[in-house]
């Protein structure tokens, strides 16, 4: 073997070398920053193993019996808030898409759509039901209208993306047949997205069941109101099980909505 | 594309047959009649007066809403930074997580497609189906309040989501480098480092830094549980019906999504 060795090695992420050290050393110093500031609280933890152990006992024997009436009842509400929010969100968030397409709208009108769809996104749903239940009185009501809203902020976006990434081409094509602008938007646009469309409904659907799940700890209704009976209870058992019918029912909504898409697009 | 003759012997062109068209009317019917089920049995409960009393109780709110107590600024900046802290922690903790979990689970890099493969998908989603929000009131009666049930909450369902993503990408690379690899002797560690974690090194990359923007989002609520951070002082200020705080706590939080939203999508353009 020849004392001159040539070793290559792949490009790095970052080309610049003094930039990539830097990047490096200043992440590094604020992983230790941070790293610093969370309290080990070792008294409580070794309580807490206790409480651990239950839960992971909890998972191996799910009681689903004992408090069956109210799994039975948050999840008929989760199952109903899912449904509905899901429909209503989808026919509010067409108009709010299209309005914040940039190819199809008016300034004001994307603007105001643009807006409305930020502040959609950037607050949680936790955050949204909070305020519908102190509007709105508890229940699902209260958390039909937050999915409903979140839907409407992660819907109208994608598709208002979707639609600006149209080819346009055939809308160029359907204009200078002297089409109207519900013209186009029917033979050129809709066309277009509407693939993309139904396999996005059908993803917040299985979102907005997860997120029926959370909303009741806050009083929206739903399974998570019941699981948050449980977990205070300290009912590791029921909580096991109503956490393994989430993940059954998700699961079921990923393989349905996977069948559905796979026949559509 | 079905032809009809109509009764004076025109051909009409449709787009679909009698059949699917009926098929797609039935369809939509059975969809407009579980709208209807579903908010029948949804709202049987509902106390209509209090929805009806919605817009009093909102400018009601919103008056002791405004203005916000800027003053109160003073006692954010530190659960802000343990929020911030939660989710960069918590991203960080998933990403080292999911890279096993995401080559066990690739049908190219998987050791037994039988029998290791659906262990873990079943990770994967068992992760993905739990939101953060509710890892957080498990670790909470766990571990007690703070930021460590934070940080491992929001990696808990992080896990699921990184690996899927990164899974997919690496189901998706070209396999003439890695074959390259391998025609020189590489072993498989060697295969792994040179031929494949180069092709996904900017898939990985931007997933991580997509996943960090969205826990920052998810750590600001984790406090409503007892989990540290912003939320803590939310939940304290509705208590307490402080509704100026709450305004500014709403004002801090949106700011910081926003820049987090910004600084994400800069990173993630710079990468790819």
């Amino acid at each position: 073997m020849s004392s001159i060795s040539r070793r290559w090695t792949p490009p790095p992420l970052i080309a610049n070398r003094a930039l990539r050290y830097g990047v490096y050393a200043g992440l590094c110093l604020y992983l230790l920053v941070a790293f610093s500031t969370i309290e080990f609280n070792w008294t409580r933890m070794s309580e807490g193993a206790a409480r651990a152990g239950n839960l992971f006992a909890g998972f191996l024997r799910p009681d689903f019996t004992s408090r069956w009436d109210d799994i039975e009842a948050g999840l008929l509400e989760s199952l109903t808030m899912t449904v509905t929010s899901t429909i209503v969100g989808i026919i509010l968030s067409i108009p709010f898409g299209i309005g914040a397409a940039r190819n199809i709208a008016p300034v004001p009108v994307y603007a105001f759509c643009r807006a409305f769809i930020a502040v959609a996104r950037s607050l949680q749903e936790v955050i949204i039901a909070i305020f519908l239940v102190v509007l709105f009185g508890f229940g699902p009501f209260a958390g039909f209208l937050t999915l409903a809203f979140a839907t409407i902020g992660f819907l109208a976006k994608l598709l208002a993306e979707d639609i600006e990434d149209c080819d346009p081409a055939p809308l160029e094509a359907i204009r200078a047949t002297g089409a109207g602008w519900w013209q186009v938007l029917a033979y050129a646009i809709l066309p277009q997205v509407a693939p993309r469309l139904i396999g996005l409904s059908l993803y917040r659907v299985d979102i907005n069941f997860r997120e029926s799940a959370v909303v009741g700890i806050v009083g929206a209704g739903g399974i998570g109101a019941t699981l948050n009976t449980a977990m205070d209870r300290y009912e590791f058992d029921s909580a096991a099980a109503i956490l393994l019918i989430i993940i059954g029912i998700v699961l079921a909504c990923e393989y349905a909505s996977g069948f559905i898409r796979a026949k559509v697009q | 594309m079905p032809v009809s003759l109509s009764r004076d012997g025109d051909r009409h062109w449709k787009r679909r047959t009698s059949r699917a068209e009926w098929l797609r009317f039935a369809g939509w019917l059975a969809l407009v009649m579980l709208f209807i089920f579903t908010w029948r049995v949804m709202t049987q409960d509902t106390i209509w007066a209090f929805v009806l009393d919605a817009p009093r109780q909102a400018a009601d709110i919103g008056s002791r809403m405004w203005p916000p107590r800027w003053s109160y600024m003073s006692a954010l900046w530190k659960p802000l930074w343990d929020t911030i802290n939660m989710a960069t922690l918590g991203t960080l903790l998933a990403v080292i997580l999911a890279v096993p979990v995401a080559f066990l689970t690739a049908r190219n890099t998987t050791p037994s497609v039988v029998f290791v493969r659906p262990v873990a998908l079943l990770v994967i989603v068992s992760s993905r189906s739990i939101n953060a929000l509710i890892w957080a009131l498990l670790l909470v009666t766990i571990l007690g309040p703070g930021v460590l049930a934070g940080v491992i909450a929001i990696a808990l369902r992080s896990v699921g989501f990184i690996a899927k993503l990164l899974y997919e990408a690496i189901e998706e690379i070209n396999i003439e480098p890695v074959e390259a690899i391998r025609a020189t002797g590489a072993s498989a560690p060697q295969v792994l480092a040179w031929g494949i974690w180069p092709q996904i090194t900017p898939a990985f990359a931007g997933i991580s830094v997509f996943r960090w923007d969205i826990n920052i989002r998810e750590a600001t609520v984790l406090g409503l549980v007892g989990a540290g951070g912003i939320g803590v002082n939310l939940e304290s200020s509705m208590n307490t019906l402080a509704w100026p705080q709450v305004t500014l706590i709403l004002i801090v939080i949106l700011a910081t999504v926003i820049v987090s939203e910004w600084v994400s999508a800069k990173i993630r353009h710079a990468l790819l």
